[in-house]
């Protein structure tokens, strides 16, 4: 009893254990937030991967694909059972994007994915991530009228980041339509004037803009002018030909539609290939939906041959993984397979790349992986789960977290040996008292527990302590963030680099637990040493301590 | 039980020698010593005599190069240290010249400690109430019913005395074992530590071992044991033959 009664009154008592407990505490508190943190954007992190990628992804090698998807999917079926809840055939090759920004091409090196409409959104989350809220519910390729996020979808926020996509779709297309034939009816009209169109140093003359621009307030009423809120001017290369703005749009030669009333195939490109994110947290936009791009991509014949096509932007994807959005853009697979020759002129019969699979909730994904591997032959087929088409991303995580809650971990070993250093100070001022405790009959076993129970005390209190402070920081961790910001005016979380709104924060009752235990652990086994040599004091000389 | 021709305290042969460095301090050359039951026997000697050592001895709290300890006829000098430990705690109560109550504690948490250190927790919530009520009928009939909550700080000299004697008598010891007891106390305070052990003694019979240098002191007991170079001296010393002629 009388550990107890000492423990807690070398507690209240001695105040330099406060230093101990002040470790203890930061530690714990910081262990607690970073791996929240850490767990947050890993399980963002996947939940994106996993958002684009279906739970089992069965592939060709050949980005020629293999042949009849239907019977592959019956034979995919038949093999995995009850397991498998959907499928989705899809298309995907590497190919470049093209697209005019003020007269400038700009070229992007992409994965063409061409994807069922139908079904693509039942195997995976496509559809969450697209800026049309007609467009979550049901994946279209035409173009809408109208109708676009100005708000991010995904963002707790109610801020208005994206204005450029308020007049986008149709409205913008019939828009650009008549600024593209102001400009052609000018140009003509200087061309048979004799003046020359082409400006000697400057880019598209801010006089015929503004010329345009009269006339389409005149013409248009009040539709917005969504190229106004595209990117900012910047001036063309001095000494450079000025291009046609409009170039991009033009039917290809041969073709009669009218690109006010009609669009090409639709293309949904991932958000990061056509927009960037200003220092103020808003989305300029290069490209709007109703805006055309072209697309260059291989054949699957051989050898490959490069095809061209131009495309209609319907709308954006946005899985706000910078990889996926930077990289992906998705057409209709059945027009893609048209223009690749995927399709068998004799049979009829397609060719697809590979074939999405969706599980049931709770199927356990590497069982029906290896079903599925018994029965296709590995040389021709690839069978993956969607952790192991991104094995090394995901371990390398794993890997970031381990080694970073080592050094966290150092830091509460360090107030470990601070509570080492305090204890034996304690020792040496308690000498006295040890020996009367053992005048009294406390043995050697008594005398070492009130420095374990004084260690266990010390630790319980601190990791207590941490824990509340940690939680607190974690649990309110955007809060804080705000308050910081507001308080040093510098951006603390960056949404331009993360793509995120809000620092993502989970915590993980096990992660937590472990977390008290070791560094409640670390304050008892740092007594240990002081509590031993209190132990073997021999009581005569602790008597005469002075 | 302990007859008349048992001692509680029998030693013999008590050698205790210290090491410091490389030499060495012979302080008990060979003590014989015996303490009658209810007897109240005091040990001088000048200082380096031994006579701190023997006492220490006596209570268990060191170890002897030689020689054997007996209490109520049983040998406890070879004991594991668990049960020197434990009849420390039940046995013998000590008392010392610097009080020796721990800081932290108040005058009745001192008293109640060596009942704290016997009993574990669950042990101790069943027995509380009862060691409460006896360490505060102790500490009332020393005088200090309302100092119970007053830390040692706040005590004086003889008040710290009496709350180290009440703790040396909470655990009803066979024999006292009282070190310089006086000796950082005023001389009116100091005598009235004397009587109340001689109080305890005369009144409850309780066996008690007195060091101390002050002959004046000694002579409050019913016996005086001299220690003179590490040895028993039972030469009578110059105030006893003076005594002695002055009383024939």
């Amino acid at each position: 009893m009388y550990k107890l009664l000492l423990c807690w009154r070398y507690l209240r008592t001695r105040w330099i254990a406060l230093a101990s407990i002040v470790s203890v505490t930061l530690g714990v508190a910081t262990m607690i937030v970073v791996n929240a943190v850490m767990a947050g954007f890993s399980h963002e992190m996947q939940t994106r991967i996993h958002g684009i990628l279906s739970d089992l992804v069965f592939e060709s090698h050949s980005l020629s694909g293999f042949q009849d998807p239907k019977w592959h999917m019956e034979e995919i079926k038949r093999a995995g059972g009850d397991d498998i809840v959907g499928m989705t055939p899809t298309v995907a090759v590497p190919a470049m994007l093209n697209f005019q920004v003020r007269g400038q091409w700009v070229t992007r090196q992409i994965m063409l994915i061409g994807i069922d409409e139908a079904t693509h959104a039942e195997v995976s989350d496509f559809g969450r991530y697209l800026q049309h809220p007609a467009n979550r519910g049901r994946l279209s390729f035409a173009l809408r009228d109208g109708g676009y996020d100005t708000i991010d979808s995904q963002s707790e926020s109610r801020a208005v980041t994206r204005p450029a996509l308020e007049g986008a779709g149709w409205p913008h297309r019939r828009i650009r339509v008549e600024r593209e034939r102001i400009w052609r009816e000018k140009l003509e009209a200087d061309r048979r004037s004799g003046a020359s169109a082409e400006p000697v140093d400057h880019g598209p003359s801010r006089s015929v803009d503004q010329q345009v621009d009269a006339v389409l307030a005149a013409t248009t009423a009040t539709a917005p002018s969504a190229q106004a809120d595209q990117a900012p001017a910047e001036p063309t290369p001095a000494g450079s030909k000025p291009a046609d703005p409009f170039r991009q749009a033009r039917p290809e030669e041969g073709t009669r539609m009218d690109p006010a009333t009609e669009q090409f195939t639709g293309v949904v490109p991932g958000i990061g290939l056509t927009s960037f994110r200003d220092g103020g947290g808003v989305d300029r936009f290069l490209v709007l939906p109703g805006d055309d791009v072209k697309i260059t991509f291989p054949t699957a014949g051989t050898p490959p041959k490069a095809v061209s096509d131009t495309f209609t932007v319907v709308d954006f994807y946005e899985s706000k993984m910078s990889e996926y959005d930077s990289n992906f853009v998705f057409v209709p697979i059945a027009s893609l397979q048209r223009m690749r020759g995927m399709i068998d002129p004799q049979s009829g019969l397609t060719s697809v790349n590979s074939i999405q699979i969706k599980l049931r909730a709770g199927a356990d994904l590497d069982v029906v992986r290896d079903r599925l591997r018994k029965v296709f032959p590995a040389d021709l087929y690839a069978v993956s789960t969607w952790r192991d088409k991104q094995g090394p991303l995901l371990a390398a995580v794993d890997m970031e977290m381990s080694v970073l809650n080592i050094l966290l971990f150092l830091i509460i070993a360090v107030a470990g040996f601070g509570i080492l250093a305090i204890f034996f100070m304690i020792v040496v001022e308690k000498t006295r008292d040890i020996g009367i405790l053992k005048s009294l009959g406390a043995g050697a076993g008594g005398i070492g527990g009130i420095f374990l129970g004084y260690g266990l005390f010390l630790g319980i209190v601190g990791a207590g302590a941490g824990l509340a402070l940690g939680l607190s920081i974690a649990c309110n961790i955007n809060a804080i963030r705000a308050g910081v910001e507001w308080c040093t005016g510098e951006r603390v979380f960056d949404p331009s680099i993360y793509y995120f709104y809000r620092i993502p924060s989970i915590v993980r009752p096990f992660t937590v637990a472990w977390i008290i235990v070791g560094a409640v652990g670390i304050a008892v086994a740092s007594s240990v040493l002081p509590a031993l040599r209190a132990a073997r004091l021999h009581p005569v000389e602790a008597l005469r301590h002075d | 039980m302990t007859d008349a021709r048992t001692p509680l305290v029998c030693v013999r042969g008590m050698r205790k020698t210290y090491r410091s460095g490389e030499g060495t301090l012979e302080v008990l050359r060979g003590v014989d010593f015996d303490l009658a039951a209810g007897e109240f026997v005091s040990i001088v000697g000048q200082s380096g005599s031994g006579k701190s050592t023997l006492l220490h001895l006596m209570g268990l709290l060191d170890v002897a190069d030689a020689g054997s300890i007996e209490l109520d006829g049983v040998r406890v000098d070879g004991l594991s240290a668990a049960r020197r430990d434990r009849l420390r705690n039940t046995a013998i109560g000590m008392v010392f010249q610097s009080y020796h109550l721990l800081p932290e504690l108040d005058a009745l948490e001192n008293v109640l400690a060596p009942l704290m250190v016997r009993h574990g927790v669950w042990e101790w919530l069943r027995a509380r109430r009862r060691a409460r009520d006896t360490a505060r009928a102790l500490l009332d009939r020393f005088g200090l019913g309302g100092r119970l909550r007053h830390k040692p700080r706040q005590l004086s000299g003889g008040e710290m005395q009496r709350v180290a004697i009440a703790r040396a008598l909470v655990t009803r010891p066979r024999v006292l074992l009282a070190d310089e007891p006086t000796g950082n106390l005023d001389e009116a305070t100091g005598g009235g530590i004397l009587q109340t052990l001689g109080e305890l003694n005369r009144a409850d019979g309780l066996s008690i071992v007195l060091v101390t240098h002050d002959p004046t002191v000694a002579r409050r007991a019913d016996r005086i044991v001299r220690l003179a170079a590490g040895r028993v001296d039972d030469a009578p010393s110059p105030a006893d033959l003076a005594a002695r002629r002055w009383a024939g």
